[in-house]
């Protein structure tokens, strides 16, 4: 890939966070997961969303798409625009038909546990473009009527063509007689290609991946990286990948966001990200990653703990595990600090001060 | 076989006598085939997750064992354990078949073998108190009193870095990394001389990972501990392993010095999974990335080589022959191909 591709997308903003805060019920109180995060993704772009467990990547993805458990969640504040629309605001039936699975698909961290195991492939792919192919028209009968409703004969021969398209380009090997078969019948490498086509199938503008190499091996993991990453530039549709893998990251990002307990850090185009990371956690981070080179002697271990969320410390959240901080930063969240193109963090003492050219 | 198993000792030229007789664990020819059955129970075929398995393991070293899943590395771990007894070959630890011994014969050595799952933490007991946790294998496994053996558990708890008073918590009062330092505590209570790590540090973060890999290589110092180390994690082994063997579906492809099997890879399976780690703050690359397809089905092996199928060198003869482990540049090497000089191929 030329450098040329690893630049930011001059093209508009597709989605936009704002501050957005949830909170989780549980027995012990209420868990702040999300604490005022912003978060930007530009049309064709792929953002990578990083940081360690229980940092909020999960449920940062499952707020944009609409599925954060209802008995649970909530939604404190803050707005999600896609496209100019805001989600949060809208009837939840108008994005259910207009928006999740058409605009916004799902690739899962684990193909198997999304496939329902008694049917065949090729049934549950009918099903999805029955209701999300491009050609399908908006409105979604609810009920009875949903349950007996066909598949539209006219776009039937084409929607079956554009599946069979997708999967010989997802290189499913003979694709008419692979889709009959059962999903226990494919590997994990061939289960995620099948998500991989059917998030591509509504023809979407955003695609949300949720850690979808995790559970595969480095080799596999490699082959559904290029592809992934070759087919979304290729139709110039945005991702938003979370992973705690930063190698992953750094293979199909063009741009990495770092949270840390519920708040985002940092944000810079991938290889700024590596090379010149302004945030002390970024850079602990990086510090801790085994490479080539380093010895145990030199990788760090960060001190101390992730904290709780239910009681977590004021300001910026990383301040107690922070050689830098200072006593403005548990009073105060550090306000966004832009660096350079496409490169903000949110530190009172970045380890870098703004250019100034 | 056994003119490749002595190299296998004697990696980089040392003597090779020396090398044998100074193994600590030795693995010869270690085959495991389960059988795979139908519904009514009559057997339709075998897996061979493990086939012709030999290497040595010398007085504190660390010995990585990477390869994919499938590829037979916790089956390896477990036959050591004597989980799955060995279907056929010799495992020989402190110089000793221990392959098929009774667990009445097992217990005498036991204690110098220990196993670390992927979560040690995970093993505790929750309703005992760490104390009574440590002071557990001591009471199985010696004769010591009572406060010899308090001495003990408070020399070991302090090796891995918790104070005493954290004897008197149960499980449920600690952290998951404190239980983690517990559960190896409890394991080097009865002072093993070599330790198997399967997959200790998988799904921890990588923060936590560079603590418990830190705490690893202190008490390996401390206590004069030989590693086995099992990962998938390749940047890992590389910063932890002296020596490394390489598995594919049940069999050893390669094994050597992890250094010049990271520089210098020969078999062409590690070359495409050394290719598949990504390289941060280089190139990406999944640009160059070239080996296609997937591991084929282990009840269906192909004929000869195990990676033909998949293997960017592969020849006619590698349909034909099974390759042994023989000497490449100072290494074992499973191939009919490399170093023969007839390796023309495109993609390298």
């Amino acid at each position: 890939m030329s450098e040329a591709v690893r630049e930011l997308p001059s093209g508009e903003t597709l989605l936009a966070v704002r501050d957005l805060r949830v909170s989780f019920a549980t027995e012990q109180g209420r868990a702040r997961v999300l604490d005022g995060v912003n978060f930007d993704i530009g049309r064709g772009e792929v953002v990578g969303l990083v940081g360690e467990s229980g940092c909020g990547k999960t449920t940062l993805a499952r707020a944009i798409l609409g599925v954060l458990p209802a008995n649970a969640a909530r939604i404190d504040a803050g707005s999600i625009l896609f496209r100019g629309e805001p989600l949060l605001t809208l009837a939840p039936e108008f994005v259910a038909d207009t928006i999740r699975g058409r605009r916004i698909t799902f690739i899962p961290q684990d193909p198997f546990a999304s496939f329902n195991p008694l049917f065949r492939v090729a049934g549950q792919i009918d099903e999805l473009m029955k209701w999300k192919s491009p050609r399908a028209e908006a409105g979604r009968r609810r009920g009875l009527s949903a349950l007996f409703a066909g598949y539209p004969r006219a776009r039937r021969a084409t929607d079956r063509a554009s599946v069979l398209a997708l999967l010989r380009k997802v290189q499913i090997p003979q694709p008419e007689t692979a889709i009959a078969k059962l999903p226990h019948e494919f590997s994990g490498g061939q289960r995620q290609r099948l998500m991989i086509a059917m998030s591509l199938l509504p023809d979407p503008d955003l695609i949300i991946a949720d850690e979808p190499t995790t559970a595969l091996d480095v080799t596999i993991q490699a082959q559904i990286l290029k592809l992934l990453r070759a087919l979304v530039k290729e139709r110039g549709i945005s991702v938003l990948f979370t992973t705690h893998d930063m190698g992953t990251a750094h293979e199909i990002c063009d741009r990495i966001t770092v949270m840390y307990a519920g708040q985002e850090m940092e944000t810079a185009p991938t290889c700024e990200f590596f090379a010149r990371p302004a945030h002390p956690y970024t850079a602990k981070l990086l510090e801790s990653l085994p490479r080539p080179g380093r010895d145990l002697r030199n990788i760090q271990e960060i001190g101390g703990e992730i904290p709780a969320l239910i009681d977590p410390p004021g300001g910026c959240r990383f301040h107690p595990r922070c050689d830098r901080a200072s006593a403005l930063c548990a009073r105060e969240r550090p306000p966004p600090r832009t660096l350079g193109p496409g490169h903000a963090v949110r530190c009172h003492h970045p380890l870098f001060a703004p250019d100034r050219q | 076989m056994t003119a490749s198993l002595t190299q296998c000792g004697g990696a980089a030229g040392t003597p090779v006598d020396a090398a044998r007789s100074a193994a600590l664990l030795e693995v010869r020819d270690l085959r495991q085939h389960f059988p795979v059955r139908d519904v009514w129970g009559r057997r339709t075929g075998w897996v061979r997750a493990l086939d012709e398995v030999s290497f040595a393991v010398r007085p504190g070293e660390t010995l990585g064992i990477v390869g994919e899943s499938g590829c037979g590395k916790s089956t390896l771990a477990k036959s050591l354990m004597g989980i799955h007894p060995a279907m056929g070959g010799e495992i020989r630890f402190e110089g000793r078949d221990v392959s098929r011994l009774s667990s009445s014969e097992r217990r005498a050595f036991a204690p110098r073998l220990q196993y670390v799952y992927q979560d040690p933490g995970a093993s505790l007991d929750p309703r005992w108190k760490v104390r009574r946790s440590l002071h557990e294998p001591l009471v199985i496994h010696t004769q010591l009193d009572r406060p010899a053996r308090e001495e003990r558990v408070q020399r070991i708890l302090q090796a891995v870095g918790l104070p005493k008073t954290h004897l008197d918590l149960y499980p449920h009062e600690l952290s998951g990394g404190q239980q983690r330092r517990v559960g190896l505590a409890r394991i080097l209570t009865l002072q093993p001389t070599m330790v198997i790590l399967d997959e200790p540090t998988s799904g921890l973060d990588v923060s936590v990972q560079a603590t418990v890999l830190k705490l690893f290589a202190s008490l390996q110092r401390e206590f004069s501990l030989t590693y086995m180390f099992i990962s998938h994690d390749l940047s890992v082994v590389r910063m932890m392993c002296d020596r490394l063997g390489v598995m594919y579906l049940g069999r050893i492809v390669e094994i050597g010095d992890t250094r010049s099997v990271f520089e210098r890879p020969q078999h062409p399976y590690t070359r495409s999974l050394l290719a598949a780690i990504p390289q941060i703050g280089g190139a990406r690359i999944t640009d160059s990335f070239a080996l296609e397809g997937e591991p084929p089905d282990p009840q269906d092996l192909p004929s000869g080589c195990r990676f033909r199928t998949r293997c960017p060198l592969a020849r006619e003869r590698c349909a034909q022959v099974d390759p042994a482990l023989r000497e490449v540049d100072a290494r074992l090497v499973a191939c009919e191909v490399v170093g023969t000089g007839d390796e023309s191929c495109p993609e390298y």
